[in-house]
């Protein structure tokens, strides 16, 4: 096994580049900028995640209270999955709120599914320190996890944009409007 | 009831020594009692062209339901003409026909196949009769008893063995009396054999086998119909074990899996393997040391030691070790930050180290969502550069270790990444023992 030390990069690709296929959405609910990235396992399951340009990943940017009480009556951390079936899983469409995002600046932040599935669990490690959503949003800062259905599995992620078409829309942003700081 | 007298059947047994036909030494016995002739060399001519390998046989016969009725109605003439005597008989004092008919054959069979017969044989011989000319002697108990002749989907017929004897349980005397003649009428032909089967109760071989691809799966790899890769650790065993016992086939099973891209190194891991329906069961140790030779140099990807016979009931062995036991592993790392000999010390100080993992993302569809506690119980760092080590560690069966190493999206705390606080990510992995002591070993 020939393992060349590597200066600083893994030799082998990270973790998930090697299991997972990244999937996004741009300004979901019409909000610019407030891209979602969707990481896909092999096996189906989906890992909702901010994409790297979602305004709260923008230097200076600190994040007051994130709160997965959606509505008064509903908060997904009631969700509770059992068996092998995960039975008693909520069922969320592209729309659904997975939680808010408070930042001291005052901005509110919805965080949606993205992909038509059961909500399997939601992060209670950034309740309690939000940073680590900042520091590593695309894995240990995720926001829920999302069982599709099997017969779904392929077709959730038609309207979502591969990474390349993500990063022709960041291209597109910068050159139209060069605000961006 | 066997048809050659005292002193023919020392003639016959003789004769039964230099080869000759069974059939012709009837004939020259002057036997005009034709059964004999008919079933014993159907059935031995089966078992030869079967090919199967035996030292003993178990003999089992069905005979058409409609036989109950017949024994019923014989019973009942017998229970009456014996009361008319003041003596009283109870059923099982009469001798069923099946049992009457094993004491013909078995010792025909015994004789003809020079083996026992032995009720515990696994090599099972099977006859099935029908009886077309009474098939409808069950009829009338269809009317009487309706509850008891339900249809069911996989059966040709309602009037199955246990249905009859239920409903010539539930009948009343005279209302059998009135349906059925007593004694039953003498039918004009015999019985028919609607099919004669053998076959061999399975037999089991285990071992242990290591693993050196990281490119083969533990069993074939399928997703949707479509091969992932083109072989698999259990084909590369058990294939060996069909041809050899000319089995049917195989069910594998082993004490614990590992990753397709995971070693399995040191004295390997316990399997066992079934063979369902062998024709050749009898090997020497010698023969089984060939057998695994054989397997060793059909591929360079897996090796087998210890491979020997094993009893059903020895397997659980193998079973039961696979929650309890330790197993060691050696691990690849890799660390986002430049790490010095000194920063991965600590880990060697850490003892029986708890940790709770949520079920694995790449396993989370197919198992239940649950936090499950594991023990690491010690590790053993060795520095190999600024962003790399090798780490050995012994834990509880059962944990997931690459989960361990880059912590699932944190989803296994603590995980070495934290421990470290570093981004930790597993680059290879290898199991060096599973530590269960079944199968015994072997010196070979």
């Amino acid at each position: 096994m020939a393992t060349e030390p590597a200066a600083a990069g893994p030799a082998a690709p990270s973790l998930v580049d090697r299991y997972f296929t990244r999937w996004y959405k741009a300004d979901v609910k019409g909000k610019p900028c407030e891209d979602h990235c969707v990481l896909q396992h092999s096996n189906r399951i989906c890992v909702i995640t901010l994409a790297e340009s979602h305004p709260v990943l923008k230097s200076g940017k600190t994040i007051k209270s994130i709160s997965y009480q959606i509505s008064t009556n509903c908060s997904r951390l009631q969700n509770k999955v059992s068996g092998k079936f995960k039975r008693g899983a909520q069922f969320l469409t592209e729309l659904a709120p997975l939680c808010k995002i408070y930042c001291s600046d005052g901005e509110e932040y919805t965080i949606s599914s993205c992909v038509r599935g059961r909500l399997m669990e939601v992060n209670e490690n950034i309740l309690h320190k939000p940073s680590i959503l900042q520091e590593k949003p695309s894995t240990e800062g995720y926001i829920a996890v999302v069982l599709p259905k099997f017969e779904e599995s392929k077709s959730i992620t038609e309207g979502l944009l591969t990474q390349k078409q993500y990063e022709e829309v960041l291209e597109k942003r910068t050159g139209g409007t060069t605000g961006a700081s | 009831m066997f048809p050659l007298t005292e002193e023919n059947k020392a003639v016959a047994r003789l004769l039964l020594s230099t080869g000759t036909c069974p059939r012709c030494i009837f004939r020259f016995c002057g036997i005009d009692f034709h059964a004999p002739y008919r079933l014993p060399f159907k059935v031995c001519q089966k078992i030869e062209t079967s090919g199967f390998e035996f030292t003993n046989l178990m003999f089992s016969v069905s005979f058409p339901p409609q036989v109950l009725v017949r024994e019923h109605a014989a019973w009942l003439l017998v229970k009456q003409e014996m009361g008319k005597q003041s003596l009283s008989l109870g059923r099982s004092d009469v001798v069923q026909l099946k049992e009457a008919y094993k004491w013909i054959m078995h010792p025909l069979f015994s004789e003809e196949l020079g083996v026992p017969i032995d009720g515990k044989s696994l090599f099972e011989v099977s006859v099935v009769f029908a009886h077309p000319e009474t098939v409808e002697d069950c009829h009338f108990l269809g009317t009487v008893c309706p509850d008891c002749f339900k249809p069911a989907k996989n059966k040709q017929s309602v009037f199955t063995r246990m249905a009859v004897m239920k409903a010539l349980n539930k009948i009343k005397e005279e209302e059998f009396r009135k349906q059925f003649p007593c004694p039953p009428n003498s039918p004009k032909a015999v019985c028919t054999v609607l099919e004669i089967e053998c076959a061999h109760g399975a037999v089991f071989v285990a071992g242990r086998y290591n693993k050196y691809s990281r490119n083969l799966p533990q069993t074939p790899w399928i997703i949707d119909g479509e091969r992932k890769l083109e072989s698999s650790v259990e084909e590369l065993i058990s294939d060996h074990l069909l041809t050899v016992f000319k089995a049917e086939s195989f069910n594998f099973s082993s004490s614990g899996r590992e990753d397709v891209d995971v070693r399995t190194l040191g004295n390997g891991r316990p399997f066992a393997i079934e063979l369902v329906n062998p024709h050749r069961v009898y090997f020497t140790s010698q023969e089984i040391k060939e057998l695994q030779q054989k397997i060793n140099k059909s591929s360079n990807k897996i090796q087998v030691r210890d491979l020997q016979l094993v009893t059903r009931e020895a397997i659980g062995h193998m079973k039961e070790g696979e929650e309890e036991k330790t197993k060691t592993y050696s691990a690849l790392i890799w660390t986002n930050k430049a790490i010095q000999k000194e920063d991965i010390e600590f880990l060697n100080d850490i003892k029986d180290l708890k940790i709770d993992q949520k079920t694995p993302l790449r396993v989370l569809h197919r198992r239940p969502l649950a936090v499950r506690m594991r023990v690491i119980h010690s590790m053993e760092t060795h520095f190999v550069d600024e962003h790399h080590f090798r780490l050995c560690l012994k834990t509880q069966a059962g944990t997931y270790i690459k989960e361990f190493i880059h912590g699932d999206f944190g989803r296994t705390k603590p995980n070495i990444g934290s421990l470290m606080n570093v981004t930790a990510d597993i680059l290879e992995l290898d199991v060096e023992s599973v530590d269960v002591d079944w199968p015994p070993a072997l010196n070979d």
